[in-house]
């Protein structure tokens, strides 16, 4: 049976769209980063249920605190982007329709992600 | 081509059987679980984005918006985003298990579906246990 295959079976180099295991792994890589960094920041937020103003910025603030949100945000929109790409392949079946929602997925993503960017330095170094 | 069209839907091929033809297993009851949560979890990053813009923006705005999300209906969106996540992350987890060429016969697959659910909703509950507690409601 093997033998009856022709190498066209096969995928070779990069396949038809060129990127390889490309999306396939930064899903993993990010699902990976998130794990860890969706824990410590949903412990955070647990942390600060209820508290006043002062005391969520002061903790916001810290450079440590900061670095772990930023990551998760870059992890975040990075991730969901992938995510919502599929789902867009998946249903959208028009040509046009699905080029432009896959454009406004990336959109979605990178003012999502640069708001929550800009929020964390303003917390950081602002007034 | 508006007449070839036309004469390719009118020849009513069959159509492979889609959702509703099945019985819910819980494998695909989970698969599909996975993607909404996923989709949910894409639009509820805007509550992240809301609530770390509100407390770079002051107090009085950071106090509006911990009372809309302190309201019981904020706090209902809240609890479903947090079994969202968890549910999404383990589901994420038995992903890598499958990744990793394990756990593919069908009782494995059966027990990893009905733990993870079980363990998204427990750790929905310990979550809110701490969050209603640390606000006085309970």
């Amino acid at each position: 049976m093997q033998t009856m295959r022709t190498p066209l079976k096969n995928v070779r180099r990069l396949g038809s769209a060129k990127e390889g295991a490309d999306h396939f792994w930064k899903q993993r890589v990010s699902a990976v980063a998130l794990l860890v960094l969706g824990t410590v920041v949903v412990a955070l937020i647990v942390s600060l249920v209820g508290a006043d103003h002062a005391t969520a910025k002061r903790t916001l603030a810290n450079p440590l605190v900061s670095l772990v949100l930023m990551l998760l945000i870059g992890a975040g929109v990075i991730h969901m982007r992938l995510g919502m790409q599929v789902i867009i392949e998946d249903y959208i079946r028009g040509e046009g329709s699905k080029i432009v929602l896959l454009m406004l997925n990336t959109f979605f993503a990178i003012a999502v992600g640069v708001a929550c960017t800009l929020a964390v330095l303003k917390l950081s170094f602002g007034a | 081509m508006a007449e070839a069209t036309q004469r390719r839907a009118a020849a009513a091929r069959p159509l492979s059987p889609h959702l509703q033809i099945y019985s819910p297993k819980i494998n695909m009851v989970m698969s599909i679980v996975h993607r909404i949560t996923g989709a949910a979890l894409y639009v509820g990053t805007l509550l992240l984005a809301w609530w770390l813009i509100a407390a770079a923006t002051g107090p009085a705005y950071y106090a509006f918006v911990s009372q809309i999300m302190g309201h019981p209906i904020g706090l209902a969106i809240l609890a479903g985003y947090t079994w969202a996540l968890i549910h999404h992350a383990l589901g994420g987890v038995r992903h890598f298990v499958w990744d990793l060429g394990y756990g593919f016969n069908l009782f494995t697959v059966d027990a990893m579906c009905w733990l993870s659910l079980l363990a998204s909703l427990v750790g929905t509950a310990g979550i809110w246990y701490l969050v209603l507690g640390a606000r006085g409601i309970i």
